[in-house]
């Protein structure tokens, strides 16, 4: 919302500069978002006389002009103008000026010869518009030695207020002087429309049908001529960007901003019959103002004669129906409107206006009389003519409403000690009209330009009370104080706060430094991707596609994080960095409602290891990504021999390269492995691509359990190896097991550090070359008892897997 | 040499076994003098031996000649082998050179990103002030999302969050929206316990809106204080304190001016010193908007099961990145979520540099 500073004095008597002005509106809520001073720019130009112009001796196209400046001077000018002449009035810039239109300064000069004291101005060089045919020429009667931007009325500063939704009553010149003027920044003026007598009973009357349009009056207004509006309001409506049309359209558009009240005047000889309803659209079509076509349903509030729907109501009015130069009968149209109705209607028809913006943002249902008064008497002002009475329709709803505010609530809620006497006067420069006023409480008639205030029993009432008083007195005068420490159950305060995360939370902050000790470097990505991509990773359905998503390669919830993560590592090899190490902890949606999503830390490693002196580059694989899981759920506290390899993976992973984690009775809490190449080849990235993913909300918290002192036996621990031969199919992992479970006791680690194939080893088996350290608890082991264990140990692989020990 | 060997003789095996010492070259000539004189068939181990038939009256006299004798060869020995050992050291040393600006080998270099630093700084910050951590999903319903936080159908606010829409309606016959933002949480943080209440709620929001300066999916942080007695002057105060500890400026300028939001009232906006031109923080003529707060709207706290009269209090919330980007001078938004390793190895935080009040939080 824009308005000038003289526009605002004719509503606020202040003498306040438009700075401080824009500083009190910014803390009382009406946040300031530029305010435009034209007149700095134009402050060095006068307004001079041509006293002479003649031709330049030197130089056909010039003129050499004497000038008066207006100060006792006479000035040589030299002037390319063509329509540079004697005697005419023309706007001068001397030496020293900076000219907007050319970003120079000006200084004396000689053109040809000729001394050229100063210049004289065409409307582009002072910034005005892009008009360089020639200087600006000025009335005869224009006031020489003048500054030009004060007899043009340009120096009046624009200020633009950002008006938040709940403040209709702003949006009005009127509106921001009350705010002001309870502000202390003036005294609001006193407002007050003359009721013009009527002349004539009115031709057409009103009917409304519908409860979108509750009141509507009119007034008939015969024997107008329309024009070009007087001088001052073409200046006001352009001073605030708005394009002058003719008298009786810029009348309508100077109400809508300076009382917040929107109108329309119909050409009253192009509605048929005598009866303009408000009702529901019947499926017609007109053209609309804003020059498009308007067809409009039963969900629409239409202003209907007996052709037909001429005007979508509130929100934009019927090119044929408008006001034109030949216009000499109008009706005037004041309504009241439901602020859903018109907020539906014009999202539906996608049309925004200043009157639309106003009435779903609530008008003053109490202005309709006084507003309908005013804008005859500005027509008649203006156009001439007389007024029929005054006709209407449907009944002014109950607007009125009480709210109580108790002084103490000022401080105990508001947190700043206001005098009563004090939020009384501010309540009441606010237009809240004391009902009743006690030692401890204030009543109040909330103003009916305040929709955003609710009378009682409405439970924000008082609320909306105090948020008056403090927000003009100014929420920055009210103290900062620490936060109180929490209290215990006994009521003392609690010194040392509670731990701040969730067990969620805590898991996620441990799998984050886990993994990004171990080189992965964290990423955020988008929690939607591309549907078809999603489809890839078994997502992509019908319930997690968005209904209105900003591009289709945003339309789908992830169904993993890995399916974002993959399309990063393809980004990045796109830019050359083929060989990358990422993770990020995010939400995964295995459905479309709310709550079905899980909290998951993913990670991918594409490529292959650096290059080093000291050790060979190799390409990643699924073991790389199980040893992230893996050091993951040990940071969490799960115990990695629980931890079951199901090689069951989902069809986006390399089906012989995969597998899913499991712990516990069959708890899923994620899987690894190697993208498949399918996959890969949709994200255009070579592989191979490791990747995990790891279900934080499946993995339960660790059991807590004190440390104690650690069993730590007095015997040294004794390292025996073993080379198993099996088949290629045996996994290494039930050679293991079976080495385990040999001796539970005794056998402590069991490592896997060797598995040979070639010379010396059947084709279609392989070694498995196993480290077992033996820790004795009770005493030194005999090597007879050593022997029988290692009996154990082959025979119990031999078992489980029909290894044979290596010869 | 037997019993009879005089003095000179024995002057004269000293003078030989020293030389012979010295002689030495390597720890094994050396251990074949020590055997040559000192083993047990030695020179001067057979003289020992003679000793007993050497008469009485002698024996006491030849016997300290003879012992030391063997304790003057004995130390030369020793002497010498600490000579060769030293040697045979420096040559092994010598040999073993390794060339120290070999690079090390790689360790893993993994990065934190900005936005969960940034959490973790005010999870650390609020904690301090006694709040927690809650949580809430990213597809909410619209009553959550809007209707809980006085924000009725057709509300003017409702247009202005660009809300993304998912199909079909939950189990209640509410809408499904991505979270416009973290606001939510709040009436899940009510619901789940009873006041007194402090909580924030971290988390990832969605707007339908792309450009330079807006991302479809951001993070924002909620903060609720619900309490008997808690003030506007104790938002002020927490919001202040937050902002100050953030940014590790113990002076910066907070300015609260008077807005609106439909689940707060009354509503502030907080803007903080800062210099347009250079951006730096905490100097400079200009404000910088960064968070809107204010105290619990009546209709959120009955919204959230909480009885008004009994019980009041405040909620903010600000932009995750917004912030991050202010602290570290970051004035580009969308790279925080093109996961470009460049930037992440820029921006992104060592896992060892664990985000506590302990350590401060000003880097």
């Amino acid at each position: 919302m824009k308005f000038t500073l003289s526009w605002l004095r004719t509503h606020l008597d202040t003498d306040a500069s438009a700075q401080r002005i824009a500083e009190t509106l910014s803390a009382i809520g009406l946040e300031v978002e530029g305010v435009e001073d034209r007149g700095a720019a134009l402050a060095p130009f006068r307004i001079a006389h041509v006293l002479e112009a003649r031709p330049h001796p030197n130089a056909d196209r010039l003129r050499v002009c004497t000038v008066d400046s207006g100060d006792g001077r006479r000035l040589n000018i030299v002037c390319g103008a063509p329509n540079a002449r004697s005697g005419m009035k023309a706007v001068l810039a001397l030496p020293g000026a900076f000219i907007p239109g050319t970003g120079i300064t000006l200084k004396v000069g000689q053109i040809r010869g000729e001394v050229s004291e100063g210049m004289l101005l065409s409307a582009r060089e002072m910034g005005l518009g892009e008009d360089h045919a020639g200087i600006v020429e000025l009335p005869e009667d224009a006031p020489v030695g003048m500054a030009y931007a004060h007899w043009a009325g340009l120096d009046d500063p624009v200020i633009e207020i950002k008006v938040t939704p709940n403040r209709g009553d702003a949006l009005s010149v009127r509106g921001v002087a009350r705010d002001l003027a309870a502000a202390g920044l003036g005294v609001l003026r006193p407002w007050r429309a003359e009721p013009v007598p009527p002349s004539f009973p009115s031709p057409i009357r009103w009917v409304t049908e519908t409860p979108a349009c509750p009141w509507v009056l009119g007034r008939f207004i015969r024997g107008v001529r329309n024009g070009p509006s007087p001088e001052w309001l073409r200046r006001r409506l352009e001073s605030v960007g708005l394009r002058p049309i003719s008298a009786l359209v810029d009348i309508t558009n100077f109400f809508t901003l300076d009382l917040g009240r929107p109108l329309h005047v119909f050409d009253a000889k192009t509605l048929v019959g005598s009866v303009l309803t408000m009702r529901q659209g019947r499926g017609e079509t007109f053209r609309g103002l804003h020059g498009r076509e308007v067809t409009v349903t039963e969900a629409d509030c239409v202003i209907a004669d007996a052709q037909g729907a001429r005007a979508l109501a509130g929100i934009v009015g019927g090119e044929e129906t408008g006001c034109t130069e030949a216009t000499t009968e109008v009706f005037l149209e004041v309504a009241l409107f439901d602020p859903v109705a018109i907020a539906n209607s014009g999202r539906r028809h996608g049309i925004t206006t200043d009157a639309r913006y106003r009435f779903e943002r609530g008008i003053d249902a109490g202005l309709m009389r006084e507003a309908t008064e005013a804008a005859t008497r500005m027509i008649l002002e203006l156009c001439g003519g007389e007024a029929s009475e005054i006709v209407e329709a449907g009944a002014e709803p109950r607007t009125r409403r009480t709210a109580s505010l108790r002084f103490s609530r000022l401080e105990a809620f508001g947190g700043l000690a206001v005098p009563a006497d004090e939020a009384c006067t501010i309540l009441g420069r606010l237009g809240f009209e004391t009902v009743s006023r006690e030692p401890d409480r204030l009543t109040v008639r909330v103003p009916t330009w305040r929709n955003d205030c609710a009378g009682e029993p409405d439970p924000q009432a008082e609320y909306d009370l105090i948020e008056e008083v403090l927000r003009i007195i100014g929420l920055d005068t009210v103290p900062a104080a620490p936060m109180p420490p929490l209290k215990d159950d006994m009521g003392r305060d609690r010194v040392v706060p509670p731990p701040s995360l969730t067990p969620s939370m805590a898991r996620a902050a441990t799998a984050r430094r886990v993994l990004a000790a171990r080189g992965l470097a964290e990423c955020v990505t988008f929690s939607f991707m591309d549907g078809r991509l999603a489809a890839l990773f078994g997502g992509g359905d019908e319930a997690r596609r968005l209904l209105n998503p900003i591009a289709s390669d945003l339309d789908s919830l992830r169904p993993t994080v890995l399916a974002t993560l993959a399309a990063a590592a393809a980004r990045n090899r796109a830019r050359g960095f083929g060989d990358v190490a990422l993770f990020e902890i995010g939400p995964a949606f295995w459905g479309g409602e709310p709550g079905e999503q899980s909290l998951v830390a993913a990670g991918l490693r594409a490529g292959a290891t650096p290059r080093h002196w000291a050790q060979p580059s190799r390409p990643v694989d699924a073991i790389d990504a199980k040893g992230d899981a893996f050091a993951v759920l040990a940071g969490l506290g799960v115990h990695l021999d629980g931890v079951q390899v199901v090689p069951e993976p989902p069809s986006w992973l390399h089906p012989g390269r995969s597998a899913l984690l499991r712990v516990g009775a069959n708890v899923t809490v994620g899987l690894f492995g190697e993208l498949h190449p399918r996959v890969l080849a949709a994200l255009d990235v070579a592989g191979p691509v490791a990747v995990f993913e790891l279900d934080l909300g499946a993995i339960g918290a660790p059991r807590r359990k004190r440390r104690g002192n650690p069993n730590l036996p007095a015997f040294q621990p004794v390292q025996r190896d073993f080379a198993f031969v099996v088949d290629e199919a045996v996994a290494a992992g039930a050679v293991l097991r079976a080495v385990r479970a040999a001796d539970r006791a005794l056998i402590e680690r069991v490592e896997l550090f060797d598995i040979y194939r070639g010379r010396g080893i059947e084709p279609g088996k392989k070694s498995l070359a196993v480290a077992v350290t033996i820790q004795p608890r009770e005493r030194t082991l005999t090597d007879t008892e050593l022997e029988a264990l290692a009996e154990r140990v082959v025979a119990a692989v031999a078992k489980a897997t029909g290894a044979v020990l290596r010869g | 040499m037997d019993a009879t060997a005089t003095m000179d003789d024995l002057d004269r095996l000293r003078a030989e076994t020293l030389s012979a010492v010295a002689a030495a070259t390597d720890l094994a000539a050396l251990e074949a003098v020590r055997v040559a004189a000192l083993g047990r068939n030695g020179s001067i181990t057979a003289l020992l031996k003679t000793l007993s038939s050497v008469p009485a009256e002698e024996r006491k006299a030849r016997g300290a000649a003879l012992n030391a004798l063997k304790d003057a060869i004995g130390e030369a020995i020793e002497a010498r082998r600490r000579v060769l050992e030293d040697a045979a050291l420096d040559a092994r040393l010598a040999k073993e050179r390794l060339d120290v600006t070999l690079p090390p080998r790689p360790s893993p270099e993994g990065l934190i990103h900005p936005i969960s630093r940034t959490i973790e700084e005010i999870v650390a910050i609020f904690g301090a002030m006694g709040f927690t951590v809650a949580e809430g999903p990213d597809v909410e319903d619209d009553w959550l999302n809007f209707g809980a936080l006085n924000i009725p159908p057709h509300h003017p606010a409702r247009q202005d969050h660009d809300t993304f829409y998912l199909p079909g309606r939950t189990a209640e016959g509410h809408e499904k929206v991505l979270r416009t933002h973290t606001s939510p949480v709040q009436i899940r943080a009510m619901f789940a316990n009873p006041p007194p209440l402090r909580v924030i709620a971290p988390g990832r929001t969605y707007r339908a809106d792309h450009d330079a300066t807006h991302s479809p999916m951001f993070h924002q942080v909620e903060g609720l204080a619900i309490d008997r007695d808690l003030t506007l002057a104790h938002l002020k105060g927490c919001i202040v304190d937050f902002l100050r500890a953030f940014f590790g400026i113990p002076d910066l300028p907070v300015r609260f001016r008077a807005s609106y939001f439909p689940f707060t009232e009354p509503s502030m906006e907080v803007d903080i010193g800062w210099n347009r031109r250079t951006g730096e923080l905490g100097r400079g003529e200009d404000w910088l908007e960064i968070l809107g707060s204010g105290m619990v709207h009546p209709k959120v706290l009955e919204a959230g099961g909480i009885d008004h009269r009994v019980w009041q209090g405040f909620a903010f919330g600000m932009g995750i990145e917004r912030i991050a980007m202010l602290k570290h001078g970051i004035t580009d938004l969308r790279p925080f979520y093109e996961s470009d390793i460049r930037w992440l190895r820029a921006t992104g935080f060592r896992p060892d540099d664990v985000a506590s009040l302990a350590a401060g939080l000003a880097g």
